[in-house]
């Protein structure tokens, strides 16, 4: 840091010569825990030596909701609402990632239809989720417009969601053992239409930023993550392919069928904003691939599998017949006891590598639940990220890489 | 290509020169438990070994199990070689009476605050970590919320027994 002292005081004669020793001082600036530039409630407390930021402290905890707690004490079914807020930008991802855990602990084999209906929900959250972040990350950077262009888009990703469950941010989606009801023809059509009408409008999006000099002189150098300093600090998801590696979850340990697409996984160089933006634009080409090739290649069949003991019946079973509304009662009073075992399943999220890691003492009730959620690991580096950094630079880093406080606190 | 299950533990073995506390392998995934006084040292080795590489830490979180007397409260990592895509669970076990674990921040900085969640929910202290304190929680709570003898619900709500849900 240069010693400001050597250079002319801008405030001569402005500030009375006895307030003159505390011009030099370093300032202490709370940004947060609720300021419109951290898009969630997290604090950092900075240390300013003018608008260069000395040092930081990362304060976090403001929406703990102790759901691993929760967790210990709720039959599997219901722990599926506390999963859609963690990252409640791409709530689906997360619903899919504990159904499978809960799959695995039982041993439970799902139909291929289910898988690709999932794969189609999780990329579309994929989608919605990098939409959220790099639209941000303009407006931070000064451009509103892309923003407001592509949350039309969003919204027509959760009339999707709508028709595949019923509901859209917190989408309690999907069943232990499969999807609770079929893709429908409605749901088909607003696929359809997406599919066709979303590339365009993302392309305009593109044009307006990629290579635009003001958004790239913004963005460029700034932030920059080594690679070995993604892996010391646990970096996952785009922002560490942005930095040059290329784990992807989906690739190494594929998960509900992914290992029959086609599709490539984008790797950064310098791992700094203007990566890890340029990162997250083809993981939604590469989505919508995804979602193309699920779509064309839906194998028919049934969209659940047969397990009587975890999956709801359908609603004219349980009026009609006996075994039915036995399983209905059963589940949904949480008298199902689950095997004992230990698992960790993870999927890829909007942010990383999403685990779940589960302890079952055969009980009805998790005995230990944790989440690997990828934003609280890695956010310890944000502090030293912005180290030398300018205040509104560190604006952009901290919308680049996508911290969504629902995930930070759990 | 992951390397076996065999061929991993046959290296901890010969790291520690004795037989680990246990082994399991629960879904296929290696599960060693350890002395806390191993645990660094050989995840050191890990770290450097030229083939293994498990140079990404995917998970530290607590468990406490009372039943277990004298080794109460306990750590689980999660190690990922990505050169090899092998996976390893180390566990080490301590009595809840001294909860003392050495700190893996000497090996990840992203032990920092995975280590100190697990230090605000459990109570286990970390030896050697550079900041030890509470995260997620505020700093004056006087109990570890995620030991087992803390209930959930608010002991005065009797239309909410734990009990009507399994537990």
């Amino acid at each position: 840091m240069q010693n400001l002292a050597s250079f002319p005081n801008p405030f001569n004669g402005i500030i009375p010569a006895e307030k003159e020793e505390f011009v030099n001082d370093l300032t202490t600036l709370n940004l947060g825990p609720t300021h419109p530039a951290t898009h969630g409630v997290f604090q950092n407390i900075l240390q300013m030596d003018g608008e260069r930021i000395v040092s930081g402290v990362s304060t976090i905890g403001y929406i703990h909701r102790a759901f691993e707690k929760i967790a210990e004490h709720r039959p599997f079914y219901q722990i599926t609402p506390l999963t859609d807020r963690l990252n409640y930008c791409s709530s689906p991802i997360n619903n899919m990632g504990w159904h499978m855990t809960v799959e695995k602990l039982l041993g439970v084999t799902v139909p291929k239809r289910a898988e690709y209906i999932r794969v189609i929900a999780m990329e579309l959250a994929r989608i919605a989720d990098h939409l959220i972040c790099n639209s941000i990350l303009g407006v931070d950077s000064g451009a509103f417009t892309g923003f407001l262009y592509v949350f039309q888009e969003r919204e027509k990703i959760y009339d999707i969601y709508e028709e595949i469950c019923g509901s859209r941010l917190t989408t309690n989606m999907g069943r232990v053992g499969g999807m609770e009801r079929d893709l429908s023809d409605v749901a088909i059509a607003k696929l359809k239409k997406f599919l066709k009408e979303f590339p365009p409008v993302y392309k305009e999006f593109e044009a307006l930023f990629n290579r635009n000099r003001i958004f790239m002189d913004r963005v460029i150098d700034v932030g920059v993550l080594s690679k070995e300093m993604a892996m010391d600090y646990g970096f996952t998801g785009p922002n560490l392919r942005a930095a040059g590696i290329d784990y992807d979850v989906r690739v190494m340990n594929p998960y509900s069928s992914y290992e029959d697409f086609q599709f490539d996984i984008p790797i950064g160089e310098n791992g700094d904003t203007y990566d890890r933006f340029m990162v997250r634009n083809e993981e939604i080409w590469q989505s919508l691939r995804i979602i193309q090739q699920a779509l064309d290649n839906l194998p028919e069949g049934p969209y659940h599998a047969d397990a009587p003991h975890y999956y709801l019946p359908e609603k004219k079973d349980v009026y009609t017949k006996m075994e039915a509304l036995i399983y209905h009662f059963k589940i949904v009073m949480g008298e199902i006891d689950a095997p004992a075992g230990e698992v960790y399943h993870a999927v890829e999220g909007g942010n990383g590598e999403l685990g779940y890691y589960l302890i079952s003492d055969g009980g009805r009730a998790p005995a230990r639940l944790h989440f690997r959620r990828p934003c609280f690991i890695f956010y310890q580096a944000y502090a030293e990220m912005v180290k030398g950094m300018l205040l509104s630079d560190a604006i952009l880093v901290m919308s680049s890489m996508n911290v969504i406080a629902g995930e930070l606190d759990a | 290509m992951p390397f076996s299950n065999e061929e991993v533990l046959q290296f901890i073995r010969e790291n520690l020169g004795a037989e680990p506390v246990s082994v399991s392998e629960p879904h296929d995934f290696l599960t060693v438990e350890l002395k806390p006084d191993q645990l660094l040292p050989l995840v050191g080795a890990l770290k450097s070994h030229p083939e293994f590489q498990f140079t990404f830490m995917t998970d530290l979180c607590g468990l406490h199990m009372p039943e277990q007397v004298g080794k109460e409260l306990g750590v689980v990592y999660m190690f990922h070689s990505w050169a090899s895509n092998t996976k390893i669970r180390l566990k080490v076990f301590v009595p809840v009476a001294s909860p003392l674990v050495p700190s893996m921040t000497a090996h990840f900085n992203s032990a920092n605050w995975m280590e100190r969640e697990t230090y605000d929910f459990y109570g286990i202290i970390f030896d050697g970590h550079p900041n030890l304190k509470r995260i997620l929680n505020v700093d004056d709570m006087d109990y570890f919320p995620l030991r087992k003898e803390y209930p959930l619900e608010d002991q005065i709500r009797h239309d909410k027994v734990d009990s009507m849900f399994g537990r």
